[in-house]
């Protein structure tokens, strides 16, 4: 029988960290997030034309909230589950009668939580900048929930591979921002030459920022279904690491 | 209740923590495992609370395997760790409430509240951990323990660092414990703490359990006491009329000290104070002293 209420106290405990840190965990990347609505939309924005029939403000509105979800969640994941290794207090979950699913649900669940709300807390925030319109707001929040999920499965993955708090923040300041800025988040990758074009598609945001925006507009630079496929790909792929963690104890057990 | 067999930990450096350890723990007891620093106290607990793997060997808590059965097996253990492992931002009611839930227990004010004031944290409930002194913090550990009512309490160092006050309300809440049937398994530097509460010892060094024993028993199969005897005349070397006595000069010659066993049916007490009184040696003073569990200690690890 699955000790539900391990994970929801380990929910609860996480939730209640982002709610001690309002400023730094919400208001923080929202404010951020709106300088890049008055920067990019309406200053720069201005000055461009449209792009494929769609306001270039309006444009990158998918690629922000994707840009939040993706370093958001792999940040609050990573730093959930590394922060009781570092201060020694993970002894208590691991000597609770609590399954390794059980510990990811809690803290995985967390981190996409807020996650999501972070996302549409800056979808809300967008409608007072730009004109948008949702095509698929299934689809959109299918894409935003799945994207959340993965990423903080990335992050309690880094949480638990990280031996310091350089390490910590290694792959969300190097590797996925960049992956970000470079996967389409301010352009269509179909202005790039071809070659570009090609390498693009080894870069798996591309694949999660075109379908979030195809969910909005109906256009993207790879195939929606494929976004679908490649997003789900992601999430096993993430799932399966975490498993393999519990099933080795690899860092969690000597 | 704990029954722990041919258990060895062996860590990737290669280091053999623990050597084919063999213990029962009995249920209601409270056993006090003693060993110098490094000896593997920690690693055996860490081992039965699910926290380290073992390299060899089975455990199970109350019929229950640690590994295969481990849900049941955790949730009777309560687990004090020996290093101040605290959240610093959470308030101390948060915090015992969360290891409540954690063990899968559900709400329940009025028991963590009962916790609470027998550990005298009540008045700051609602404090944040990290403005608490490192005394109470120490508390705060036993309570998150305690919240999900186990049957068996590890307590890994409790007292370390802690005033006396404060120890005097820990062992006051620990008999209680053993009052209402939890068995206690205690690691402590303080072995005049052990000698006072604990029902058996244990003793551990270099990974290997050396010995296990009732600590009546023990006290009394190693335990000797001592007559000294302060002289009025200093002597150079014992007098040969004094060599079959178990006596010993001390302290430059100005002391006699006679080593015998209590228990014994004839402790030559009587026969030691003849010889010398016919040996014309006179004494102005004595005194008697027993051997603690912290001597026996001693002498047991450093034989190894």
């Amino acid at each position: 029988m699955m000790n539900l209420r391990a994970a929801g106290a380990i929910y609860k405990f996480e939730m209640a960290r982002t709610g001690r840190t309002i400023w730094q965990s919400v208001v923080s990347p929202v404010l951020s997030t709106s300088l890049y609505f008055v920067v990019f939309g309406a200053a720069i924005g201005s000055r461009i034309t449209e792009i494929e029939g769609v306001n270039y403000g309006a444009f990158i509105v998918p690629g922000l909230i994707m840009l939040t979800l993706l370093t958001q969640s792999t940040m609050n994941a990573s730093f959930g589950i590394y922060f009781p290794r570092f201060t020694g207090t993970i002894y208590e979950i691991l000597s609770a009668p609590i399954s390794g699913i059980e510990i990811a649900i809690g803290y995985v669940g967390a981190a996409a939580t807020k996650s999501i709300i972070l996302g549409l807390i800056i979808l809300a925030t967008s409608f007072l900048f730009v004109p948008l319109h949702i095509a698929h707001p299934f689809w959109m929040l299918a894409f935003l929930v799945l994207t959340s999920i993965t990423f903080s499965l990335l992050g309690f993955i880094i949480g638990i591979w990280a031996d310091g708090f350089e390490k910590l923040q290694i792959i969300p300041l190097l590797i996925i921002t960049p992956l970000t800025f470079l996967g389409g988040t301010f352009y269509s990758t179909s202005v790039l030459p071809p070659l570009w074009q090609k390498i693009t598609l080894f870069n798996p945001v591309v694949y999660l920022i075109s379908g979030f925006r195809w969910s909005f507009f109906e256009i993207s630079d790879v195939s929606h279904t494929v976004s679908i496929g490649m997003t789900l790909l992601f999430l096993a792929i993430c799932l399966a690491v975490v498993w393999w963690i519990f099933k080795t104890g690899y860092k969690l057990k000597n | 209740m704990i029954s722990i067999n041919n258990l060895s930990k062996t860590y990737a450096t290669g280091f053999r923590a623990l050597k084919n350890i063999n213990l029962e723990i009995k249920r209601g007891e409270i056993f006090a495992l003693l060993g110098p620093n490094g000896a593997g106290k920690t690693t055996l607990i860490g081992i039965v609370c699910g926290i380290l793997k073992p390299s060899e060997g089975t455990v199970t808590v109350d019929g229950h395997d640690i590994i295969a059965d481990y849900r049941a097996a955790r949730s009777l253990i309560g687990l004090v760790p020996q290093e101040l492992h605290t959240d610093a931002f959470e308030s101390v009611w948060a915090t015992v409430s969360f290891s409540r839930g954690l063990f899968n227990k559900p709400k329940n004010p009025a028991y963590v509240e009962k916790i609470l004031r027998a550990l005298s944290l009540w008045d700051k409930k609602d404090n944040r951990i990290m403005t608490l002194s490192g005394g109470m913090k120490r508390r705060v550990l036993i309570a998150k323990a305690l919240s999900h009512e186990p049957q068996v309490l590890f307590l890994d160092e409790p007292t370390a660092g802690v005033d006396v006050e404060l120890r005097k309300d820990m062992w006051q809440v620990v008999r209680d414990l053993r009052a209402s049937g939890v068995t206690i398994i205690l690691t402590t530097h303080y072995i005049e703490e052990a000698e006072d509460m604990a029902d058996r010892v244990g003793v551990i060094s270099k990974g290997e359990i050396i010995l296990v024993e009732d600590k009546a028993e023990l006290m009394h199969k190693l335990g000797k006491k001592q007559l000294i005897l302060q002289l009025q005349k200093k002597l150079d070397v014992l007098p040969p009329a004094l060599a079959a006595h178990n006596l010993t000069l001390a302290k430059d010659g100005t002391e006699l000290v006679f080593t015998y066993d209590t228990q014994a049916e004839r402790t030559g007490v009587t026969a030691m104070l003849s010889a010398l009184s016919a040996a014309d040696i006179r004494f102005r003073d004595l005194s008697t002293t027993q051997s603690s569990l912290e001597d026996i200690f001693v002498g047991l690890v450093s034989e190894r």
